[in-house]
């Protein structure tokens, strides 16, 4: 309740400054903070990727602002009204709540939902109440499966008990309760397909552990999720992506937080997180060179990209890994190691590399 | 023969040089042209071509030489700023004109007094007019001028390289005279822009600096100067009696010796010592630029231009020739909105329409920066925009690439003065182009924000409960009482990225 107030109470401070300045008759202006690789850095004692101070001033006189000015104080618009009525909308439903067309034009508010995803974004850093507390959601696109025991909204859920769909990770778990939990580690995997493998193998319960997956990039939620876990309860987290550059950013986005949410690393991020796979040398060992796939010129670029990130930089592992998927030149998806048998993944991969503590850090 | 290749580019040249006649003809008396241009399809290869002038005509006894011997008068002893000079003229078109259809031409001439008309044709192996018949009548009106008309083989196109182009291009560079087309395709009006004639060209003597070797041989032979000494000091300028010896000395030549003696080699080695005397410059006030109203008048009229902006430079001089160049830009109005800028070549006030990339005009322009004054240019290209570019090169001789007399060699001397010249026009050019633009922008800035008004303010009046009307009305007060300066944009907000600050 009390958050609720002070958020209400941070976009009407937005709105007044606005209309202040309106009033005096000067060029209304918000102060954005800059979420571009420039103005993050990599804090190597906290291991966090960690927001700069910069700002930058977003006019409404101005032709290259203008746009993106109007987008943003209606984001905050629509975000009042959705905590006034106590409801809340998905990012996509937020593009067509935004979405209208300029009187006398052809020039609509937002023509993609990246526009109204980014005016969020921009909201809650002018803010500093994070897009859970705008009451927007991002999509579900994770699940998760293990022996535990959560209570959310009043409903008490047993994540061993559902099936075989697991448990939706909603885009906001703040208010979950963890009523037991037995697990000794999890295990997050960024390809669905993987996670259903490992489920229908019931690993959960022969590793005596928790899976969890996206699709790809991990949604706030999971990450959240998986930190409350980490934190609460000590538990380790071990991940699966793809052997090449996309599937270590995914790692380190995990580990160390993101670019584009850097001013909420601290929420998200999971220092303790180590690599599982796959790595370079897993495709020597596993046989997995005959699966291959050729890297493109975009590959290439992501790699020397991600290769020079700060957190990468200095980390001779990790060198190491980018040194070899250069020579190795190709990308090898989890799903390849079905080649060495159906249950291989869950029979010996994991087990072995958990046994044998072969994790990349 | 020369101009006479193809027959399209032989009708061109059948009216170019009646009109230059004309025009030469007319100034020379100081009489505002009228000019009349008739081209009439006899069948499809072969046109009568009539011209009309206001000139003051020419007297009897001379009419039939006039037109009817080759190099008659010999204009190329006199240097002066002219259209015709080193050209086969009328007689040639006579000559062509009888050579293709046997038939005569016809020229009715009159000083004022009575109206003499013959029928014309030119005894080729003797070069000598032949009078085929001749009226005589009276004249009440006391009428004076020129009427010529010749029936010759050609063919006929309008564009970018035609007569009535031609005779447009004529009328930007003589906005004094009125030029009236009758062609196969209708009737044009170029109609006269001002009521002035240019002040007219001065005779000079060659300068040593300047006379090409045949020139020189056709002097030596047609000369009054008895001896070498004589010729050098009486036919040259800046020549005098020092420097003539010491002409002499260097070709190794005595300096009574008589000047029809000379022999080839004598003449080259003459030439050649002429060149290496020191010598000041040639006097340049026998020229006669057509003066930047002249040159805005001109272009305006013809480009229907919404800004036009003439220069006009003081004489220079190449190769012992004064000249002066002249530029004059238009912009904007009816010209093409888009592709290359459009470029108009003069000599000595006469349109020249072909051969365009071996000219120094073109050179010059592609050499000048045009990116500075707010066109677009590719590297060694001509600019781009709705841009006419208009140089006028004015020289008692013009230095043709080749005998079709259609391209300005690219001496260093010339491109230099027309840079310079282009430079100074494009300067004046770019406070405009600048002023318009900037103005165009605020327009669109101030559309563009007014689009936006609105949401904002209902926007904000569902955030703080400020009626809209309010934040309307304020927020167009702000965009009234700035004018939405671009400058305050871009001081505050680094033009159109969001500025970055640093600290708190």
């Amino acid at each position: 309740m009390e958050k609720r107030q002070e958020t209400i109470k941070n976009l009407k401070k937005l709105g007044s400054k606005v209309v202040g300045e309106i009033d005096k008759g000067v060029n209304p202006s918000l102060d954005v903070p800059i979420r571009t690789l420039s103005n993050v850095k990599y804090d190597p004692h906290q291991k966090m990727i960690t927001m700069g101070s910069g700002i930058a001033k977003r006019y409404f006189f101005n032709v290259g602002h203008v746009r993106k000015f109007v987008q943003t104080v209606e984001a905050a618009t629509v975000a009042k009204e959705l905590i006034d009525v106590n409801k809340h909308l998905s990012l996509r439903e937020t593009f067509y709540r935004m979405k209208r067309t300029l009187p006398n034009s052809s020039i609509n508010l937002v023509d993609e939902q990246e526009e109204s995803n980014e005016a969020i974004e921009d909201l809650e850093l002018i803010t500093g109440s994070s897009r859970e507390l705008l009451h927007v959601n991002a999509n579900k696109l994770g699940s998760v499966a293990g022996k535990v025991i959560i209570q959310d909204k009043g409903d008490v859920i047993d994540w061993s008990k559902l099936g075989s769909g697991g448990w939706s990770i909603p885009s906001n778990v703040e208010d979950i309760v963890f009523k037991k939990v037995d697990a000794k580690f999890i295990i997050y995997s960024e390809k669905a397909a993987e996670w259903e493998r490992l489920h229908e193998d019931r690993v959960w319960e022969k590793l005596n552990c928790i899976i969890i997956s996206s699709q790809g990039q991990a949604t706030r939620g999971i990450r959240r999720l998986l930190q409350r876990l980490h934190l609460e309860h000590k538990l380790p987290v071990y991940i699966l992506v793809d052997g090449d550059p996309w599937g270590a950013y995914i790692y380190s986005v995990i580990k160390y937080g993101s670019i584009s949410l850097a001013h909420i690393s601290q929420e998200l991020a999971i220092p303790g997180a180590k690599m599982l796979g796959l790595t370079a040398e897993d495709v020597v060992k596993y046989d997995l060179k005959r699966h291959l796939i050729k890297f493109e010129e975009v590959d290439l670029k992501r790699l020397d990209q991600v290769k020079n990130y700060d957190w990468f930089k200095d980390n001779k592992e990790w060198q190491k890994q980018f040194k070899l998927w250069k020579e190795l030149n190709g990308k090898v998806e989890l799903a390849a190691l079905s080649s060495k048998g159906i249950t291989f993944i869950s029979d010996h991969y994991i087990p072995d590399k958990i046994k044998n503590k072969e994790f990349l850090d | 023969m020369l101009g006479y290749e193809n027959p399209t580019k032989a009708l061109i040249t059948i009216v170019k040089e009646f009109v230059d006649n004309a025009l030469d003809a007319t100034e020379e008396a100081r009489i505002l042209p009228d000019v009349k241009v008739i081209v009439k399809e006899v069948s499809p290869d072969r046109f009568r071509v009539r011209t009309e002038d206001n000139g003051p005509g020419i007297i009897e006894e001379k009419l039939a030489l006039a037109f009817g011997k080759l190099l008659y008068g010999s204009k190329f002893h006199r240097l002066v700023q002219k259209r015709g000079v080193q050209g086969l003229g009328a007689s040639g078109v006579i000559l062509y004109s009888q050579l293709t259809t046997g038939k005569p031409a016809r020229i009715v001439s009159s000083t004022g007094k009575d109206v003499h008309e013959i029928e014309l044709m030119i005894d080729v192996n003797k070069n000598e007019p032949k009078v085929i018949s001749h009226k005589e009548e009276k004249n009440p009106n006391k009428w004076h001028g020129i009427k010529i008309e010749v029936e010759a083989e050609g063919r006929y196109i309008e564009g970018k390289q035609s007569i009535p182009e031609y005779l447009r291009q004529t009328s930007m560079s003589n906005p004094y005279a009125k030029i009236v087309y009758d062609g196969p395709n209708g009737k044009v009006e170029f109609e006269r822009a001002v009521k002035e004639l240019p002040p007219l060209p001065k005779e000079i003597k060659p300068h040593p600096y300047g006379v090409e070797i045949g020139l020189l041989r056709r002097m030596l032979a047609t000369t009054n100067a008895r001896n070498l000494i004589g010729f050098l000091t009486s036919d040259f300028s800046r020549v005098g009696r020092g420097t003539a010896m010491q002409i002499c000395k260097l070709a190794k030549l005595e300096a009574n010796k008589k000047t029809h003696d000379l022999n080839h080699e004598e003449t080259e080695r003459l030439h050649k010592s002429m060149q290496m005397v020191k010598l000041i410059g040639p006097p340049t006030d026998c020229l006669s630029p057509l003066g930047e109203k002249l040159l805005e008048e001109g272009l305006r009229k013809e480009t229907k231009a919404e800004f036009v902006v003439a220069v006009t430079r003081p004489p220079s001089v190449y190769r012992g020739n004064p000249f002066s160049i002249e530029v004059a830009l238009a912009f904007g109005g009816e010209l093409p909105q888009e592709g290359t800028a459009q470029l108009f070549r003069f000599a000595n006030k006469v349109p020249l329409l072909y051969h365009a990339s071996d000219c120094a005009t073109t050179d010059a322009v592609i050499d000048t920066d045009w990116r500075r004054y707010s066109f677009s240019q590719s590297s060694g290209q001509i600019p781009q925009g709705q841009l006419a570019i208009f140089i006028h090169f004015a020289s008692v001789w013009v230095p043709y690439t080749s005998e079709g007399k259609q391209a300005i060699a690219s001496y260093p001397e010339i491109i230099k003065e027309m840079k310079l010249a282009l430079q100074e026009a494009g300067r004046k050019l770019a406070i405009y182009v600048r002023q318009k633009h900037r103005i165009k922008e605020r327009e669109l800035r101030r559309e563009l924000f007014e689009k936006y008004i609105p949401e904002l303010a209902e926007s904000l009046e569902k955030l703080t409960d400020k009626r809209k009307e309010n934040l309307i009305s304020a927020l167009e007060q702000i965009v009234k009482k700035s004018g939405v300066k671009s400058e305050e944009d871009g001081k505050k907000a680094g033009n159109d990225k969001e500025s970055e600050k640093t600290g708190k």
